[in-house]
């Protein structure tokens, strides 16, 4: 029993010691500290030090990745471990579902308590006097303080049945092709898996031109912008969170199609395949949430 | 029960040690080392923390403003708290979880040993960060003042703060991540990489108790990546949630903190209670009292202790309807925690004693640990809440419940485990003596704040009317005592490192009594490779 | 490893705290909530004293149980451990009993807890509504019913005096006998106006607006603090209440009113203000609104308040300096000055900026200038 080497397929893989993580906070740290002196209007240095830091990342992605698909690839992995990785994925798209849900707490916190408070119903209705002749809305076209430079309120809420509703329809039918390829790879069909991914991302990229529309359209035609009262910090903070999840996800998807074409999955072996796809349908589920809170009731 | 180890096998030829240099440090994938560094990066913080700590008793020791500003000294209160919770107690605890439970439950090592690298070495530069944030009135001028909110960052004081908060913020964000990536890590191992046999209700309740303040971390970090990043977007793009003229609400904010912050002090507890769990039966050699109903009342702690925040707030003006839910939860968490301490006592009862320095810390935290609670359960009663709310009372309860509840529950583990991680045993005359020299200095300390604290005294202050001098000056002197302690432990830890009688693999004689890991299956210390081959629990 | 038992631990923690206590019982300050002095509060201390005496019960049975147990079950004392304690009868159910016992301690202390809490957000309605303003670092109190403001500045004294960070320079002045309604509100950042003998704090957030109330029976002079960090004055707010008898309180709005009505006329006249009278007027306005942040000197506190001494505004055109001292800087602490003072003491304190500590601007600003300008 003493013979146990590492890439026994009984035996637990333990990496090497490993350059990555090292640079990985290297990117981290870069990058948040450009972004600090970047809003902070620090001049060029700021965004020196955060492309510094994207670079790294990109660099740091490429090479643990390649490690880890390497590692896969050589047959390095037992079961064991392809089930370390799905349990991992999964508490990490928990501690994201965590993050989403504070946003929606927000937004209800807002709309329904704070609101209601200032408009002078409530617990806190005593408020009133401070903002005289406020009357609460949703979405709220009108603040509180009427006299404020600080903040502009929208002219015009957005529709749910308009582009956002194009979007819902464009991220369920992503949806549905994913799991298409996913039936490719289980019948290795790898004609159908790498269409599928395709037909995935390129939705993907449709949602996310729609989406930058429907910004353009918001600052141009409604005045529904980040300076809009509380209407427009919400939908920003939540929309803008989804769609940068999408953008994650449509370049994990192309990495994904990529390793797809060549051959990498098996029906057995294809854990980051399936990573992937938790992500986009839980991004998915995330979106169908917004449609409801944010651009429909 | 019996244990099938291969543990001679670890001498093989082809088992290879650890890399030479700097490398194996900042490359690893061991879970040893990376439990060393992180334990070594706890202590060092214990001392950063503690000399704010210092400067904030020598600047409350008498009436008048003496050392600095206002805003410098509530600069210090902010890293003071940030430090000891994020970068003193939390890495210690997750340092002994490295160290341990893949010992305890017969795994080659963590469930994703790269990750785990990097969640060590985001703290540093987290920590990195934090200091930039204290630096940066002194190193961009004009920038805005120090960090002066307390570690609760409310607005509209941090929108009022300048570059420092933006540094302080993106530390929480660098912390977040780390404890995250940490917790998946452990629920991952836990779940996935038991020994053979080894059932989740056989684990060691230190396995248990990390289970949940992972989970813990998993659900809540988030929520304070959310609420500091909206305080950025309002502090820098124009949005309105903490601002009524805009619509919103300064009191979201606390919300989203206390959201956090609560179950948080779970986080930094819990630990503790599964290192007293594996202490008491040992020192009392008969079987942990209810080991079942430990584990349940963790996890029934760990549930409600989500849903009960808002104690923090009362004085926001809530609905009645809301106050008294609050109230009421917060009451009955008195339960399962009195539960855990109860089993603890009955444990001791009809034991056999003996008091090496982890035992005698683990009397002490059942006593002023219960103490804490009961004082916590004065505070959860919303009408005196309203008259003790950020008084020094609230200080008070809060060190009683964090120094004993989680730091002495960490110098317990420490002096438990210290044989098994160095191989030699710590000398256990002055581990004794550090024993008394903190829990008296920490008594003399932190007792005399309930006074000064119901007599009205505010905290986050940097000066007070003469009434509350003699308080504070015994507060200062007992603080300084509780500091200066502390090089005792340093002390006694590099005495113990560098030497000492040797140590056999089960230092402890009753360490095998009850619900054991595998730990002690294995040399002192362990080899670089802990089970390269599972051992199976029958 | 086994060593010589010493039960000094659980005496020691014991006799720590009693010592103080007795040492503390002699001196003649407080050591626990002060006095009641409103019906409220009355009820609240009562709930503290309950939820005290429990608490203790609690140590002294949690300490006997350590104390026996550390005495009778002692290693070198040759105990033989128990191995099955944990299967017999009450091993099996020691998790239902322990829950339960707590159970009824917790629902009783809640009981009582929740019926006071209703006390606290009774609405009746009031005799005197007074609303408490927080500003850094200040109170502001109106009379919501009459026409009355008062401002409460700490009184600068030395740290020697027994009522040092203790006073004000105009206390609140409120009857006894009387309910009396507090509506708690913020111009800047969250504060906390606590005055303990007589109201349970509410914070004071910029926005909204929180209720108390007191019902004062006693008379005498109560003095509280903020109680919610609120930045670098934070420790330098004292709130004071002078609870006085309902004639007493009559005659104080008489006189007060009085007193406004002149100010008032003063301030709206047209007259021309000579630059002496004006740098009188704006040195006491300066010491008692902005010398908190801008300093004696005008010096700041660079990098969190910049100096006024030397500034580019109080040496440049007066627009400006009018400007930002009427309207403040919005996400600053430089709030709004314009609400809260009138022309006159504006105009005053605008012509003292910039004829002190070496500005030399010279002008003078008149207040028909801060009329044009709000
Ligand atoms: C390790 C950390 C820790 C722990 C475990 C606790 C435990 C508890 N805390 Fe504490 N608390 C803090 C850390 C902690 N706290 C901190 C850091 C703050 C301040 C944060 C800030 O503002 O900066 C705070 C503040 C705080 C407040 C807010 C005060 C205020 O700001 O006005 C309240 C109010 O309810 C409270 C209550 C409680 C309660 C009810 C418990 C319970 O869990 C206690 C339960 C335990 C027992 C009750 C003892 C054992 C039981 C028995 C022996 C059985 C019999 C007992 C009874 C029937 C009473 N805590
Ligand atoms: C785990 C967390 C933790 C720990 C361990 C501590 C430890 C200590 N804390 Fe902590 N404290 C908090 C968490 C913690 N604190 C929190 C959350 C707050 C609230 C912050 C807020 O309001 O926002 C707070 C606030 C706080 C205040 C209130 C400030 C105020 O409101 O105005 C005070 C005042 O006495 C204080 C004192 C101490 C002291 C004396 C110690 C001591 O235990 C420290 C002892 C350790 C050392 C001193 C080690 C270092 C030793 C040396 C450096 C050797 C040299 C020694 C000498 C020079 C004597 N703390
Ligand atoms: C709570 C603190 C505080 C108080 C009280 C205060 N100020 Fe200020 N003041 C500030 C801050 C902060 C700024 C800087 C604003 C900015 O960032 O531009 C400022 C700026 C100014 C400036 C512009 C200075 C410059 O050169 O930029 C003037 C003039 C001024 N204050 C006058 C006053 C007057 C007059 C009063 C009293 C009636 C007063 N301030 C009270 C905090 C305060
Ligand atoms: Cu106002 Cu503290
Ligand atoms: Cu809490």
């Amino acid at each position: 029993m003493s013979h146990a080497t590492h890439s026994d397929q009984d035996a637990y893989f333990i990496p090497e010691p490993s350059p990555w993580p090292i640079v990985a906070v290297a990117s981290v740290f870069l990058t948040f500290l450009g972004l600090v002196f970047l809003i902070n209007d620090m001049g060029l240095a700021g965004s020196l030090i955060m492309v510094t830091g994207f670079a790294i990342l990109a660099y740091l992605f490429q090479g643990w990745f390649g490690a880890v698909i390497d590692e896969s690839l050589t047959g390095k992995y037992n079961g064991k471990v392809d089930r370390s990785f799905r349990q991992g994925m999964f508490w990490f798209i928990t501690s994201e579902a965590a993050f989403f849900i504070t946003f929606f707490g927000c937004l209800y916190y807002l709309r329904n308590i704070t609101l209601p408070w200032l408009g002078g119903e409530g617990q806190l209705a005593s408020s009133n006097i401070l903002w005289e002749g406020f009357q609460y809305s949703w979405p709220l076209l009108n603040l509180p303080d009427a006299d404020t430079t600080k903040y502009v309120a929208a002219k015009e809420a957005m529709g749910a049945w308009g582009l956002p509703f194009l979007n819902t329809i464009i991220l369920l039918t992503s949806g549905v092709t994913l799991t298409w390829a996913h039936w490719g790879l289980k019948k290795n069909n790898n004609k159908q898996l790498v269409r599928g991914l395709i037909m995935t991302i390129a939705l993907g990229v449709l949602f996310f031109c729609v989406q930058s529309y429907e910004y353009w359209h918001a600052y141009q035609d409604l005045g529904l912008t980040l300076n809009a009262g509380v209407y427009g910090s919400t939908f920003y903070m939540l929309t803008g969170f989804h769609g940068l999840h999408v953008t994650i996800g449509t370049i994990m998807l192309i990495v994904i199609a990529v390793r797809s074409a060549r051959h990498h999955f098996t029906e057995h072996n294809h854990f980051a395949f399936e990573a992937v796809a938790w992500y986009w349908h839980f991004v998915d589920v995330v979106w169908i949430a917004l449609f409801i809170f944010v651009y429909w009731l | 029960m019996s244990v099938a180890t291969a543990h001679d096998d670890h001498h093989d030829s082809h088992d290879h040690g650890p890399p030479k240099g700097w490398q194996r440090w900042v490359y690893s994938t061991n879970h040893k080392d990376i439990g060393t560094m992180y334990l070594f990066f706890a202590l060092f913080m214990l001392f950063f923390g503690g000399a704010m700590a210092m400067y904030i008793r020598a600047e409350l020791f008498m009436p008048g403003v003496q050392l600095a500003n206002p805003d410098f000294y509530n600069n210090m209160v902010t890293d003071h708290a940030l430090v000891m919770v994020f970068g003193m107690v939390m890495p210690a605890a997750a340092g002994m979880a490295n160290w341990m439970i893949p010992l305890m439950i017969g795994a080659p090592d963590m469930a994703l040993p790269r990750l785990n690298n990097l969640s060590f070495w985001l703290l540093p530069a987290a920590a990195l960060m934090l200091i930039l944030s204290i630096l940066a009135p002194y190193l961009f001028p004009g920038s805005g003042g120090p960090v002066n909110t307390g570690w609760t960052l409310l607005p509209p004081l941090s929108i009022q703060n300048g570059i420092g908060m933006d540094f302080t913020i993106f530390a929480i964000h660098m912390l977040g991540i780390s404890s995250i990536l940490a917790s998946i890590n452990i629920v991952t191992t836990i779940l996935n990489m038991r020994a053979p046999g080894m059932t989740m209700m056989k684990m060691p309740l230190f396995v248990w108790a990390w289970f949940f303040t992972a989970l813990l971390l998993i659900a809540v970090m988030p929520v304070l990546a959310g609420a500091v990043t909206m305080l950025l977007f309002d502090r820098h793009f124009g949005t309105s949630f903490f601002d009524a003229a805009g619509g919103g609400d300064p009191i979201l904010f606390q919300h989203l903190f206390w959201f956090f912050g609560h179950p948080e002090v779970y986080v930094l507890l819990l630990p503790s209670i599964g290192v007293l769990g594996l202490v008491i039966p040992t020192f009392a050699r008969k079987p942990l009292f209810g080991y079942k109903a430990l584990v349940y009342g963790m996890g029934v702690l760990a549930v409600l202790g989500m849903v009960v925040w808002a104690h923090h707030q009362y004085t926001i003006g809530m609905s009645l309807f809301a106050t008294n839910y609050f109230m009421i939860g917060t009451i009955l968490i008195s339960i399962p925690v009195g539960l855990m301490l109860m089993n603890f006592i009955f444990t001791m009862w009809r034991g056999s004693m003996t008091f090496e320095t982890p035992m005698l810390f683990g009397i002490a935290i059942i006593l002023m640990f219960s103490f804490a609670g009961v004082t916590g359960v004065m505070l959860a009663v919303v009408p005196a809440d309203m008259q003790y709310h950020d008084t020094m009372f609230v200080v008070a309860h809060f060190h009683y419940a964090l120094i004993p509840g989680a730091v002495f529950g960490l110098y317990a583990g420490v002096f438990y485990w210290l044989p098994k991680w160095t191989g030699h045993m710590y000398d256990e005359r002055l581990g004794k003596i550090f024993f008394w020299w903190t829990t008296i200095s920490f008594n003399i300390t932190f007792f005399p704040q309930h006074f000064s604290g119901l007599a009205g005294m505010p905290r986050r202050i940097v000066d007070y009317s003469i009434q509350y001098t003699e308080f504070n000056m015994i507060s200062s002197i007992g603080g300084f005592l509780f500091g200066l302690s502390h090089l005792l432990f340093l002390y006694i830890i590099i005495q113990t490192i560098r030497g000492g009688k040797k140590a056999p693999d089960k230092p402890w004689e009753g360490s095998q009594i009850g619900t054991p890991g595998l730990e002690w299956t294995l040399p002192s210390p362990p080899p670089f490779h802990s089970f390269t081959q599972a051992p199976v629990v029958k | 490893m086994v060593s010589k038992n010493k039960t000094g631990l659980p005496a020691a923690l014991l006799l720590l705290p009693l010592g103080l206590l007795t040492s503390i019982a002699r001196a003649d300050y407080g050591y626990n909530l002060p006095e009641p002095a409103a019906t409220l509060t009355q009820e609240i201390f009562d709930l503290h004293m309950l939820t005290t005496v429990v608490g203790t019960v609690i140590m002294v049975i949690v300490t006997a149980m350590i104390v026996y147990a550390l005495y009778a079950y002692r290693h070198d004392k040759g105990a033989v451990p128990d191995q099955n304690f944990h299967t017999s009868w009450f091993g099996r159910w020691a998790w239902v009993l322990v829950p339960v016992i707590v159970l009824g301690i917790d629902l009783s202390i809640a009981s009582s807890a929740s019926s006071t809490l209703s006390s606290v957000e009774d609405r009746s309605k009031a005799d005197v509504t007074v609303k408490v303003i927080g500003s850094q670092w200040k109170w502001t109190y109106e009379y919501m019913d009459d026409d009355i403001k008062v401002v409460s500045n700490l009184k600068k004294l030395e740290p020697t005096d027994p009522l040092y960070l203790r006073d004000v320079d105009d206390p609140l002045v409120l009857p006894t006998g009387q309910r009396v309604r507090f509506l708690l509100t913020s111009t800047d950042v969250l504060h906390n106006w606590g005055v303990a003998e007589i109201v349970p704090k509410k914070i004071n957030i910029p926005g909204y607006i929180n209720e108390t109330w007191a019902h004062i029976t006693k008379e005498g002079t109560y003095r509280g603090q903020c109680y919610e960090n609120c930045g670098a004055g934070h420790a330098f707010m004292p709130a004071v209440v002078r609870a006085v008898s309902p004639a007493e309180y009559q005659q104080w709005k008489t006189e007060r009113k009085a007193q406004q009505a002149q100010a008032a006329a003063e301030a709206s006249s047209d007259k021309a203000w000579a630059k002496e009278e004006l740098m009188a007027k704006g040195q006491e306005i300066y010491t008692k609104n902005c010398m908190a942040c801008h300093q004696a000197q005008g010096q700041g506190i660079p990098g969190v308040f910049p100096a006024l001494a030397g500034s580019k505004i109080a040496n440049g055109a007066a627009a400006d300096h009018i400007n930002i001292v009427v309207k403040g800087k919005t996400g600053t602490a430089m709030a709004a000055w314009g609400p809260q003072l009138n022309d006159l003491d504006i105009a005053a304190v605008v012509t003292f900026e910039r004829n002190s500590w070496g500005n030399t601007a010279g002008d003078v600003v008149q207040p028909k200038d801060i009329k044009a300008a709000r």
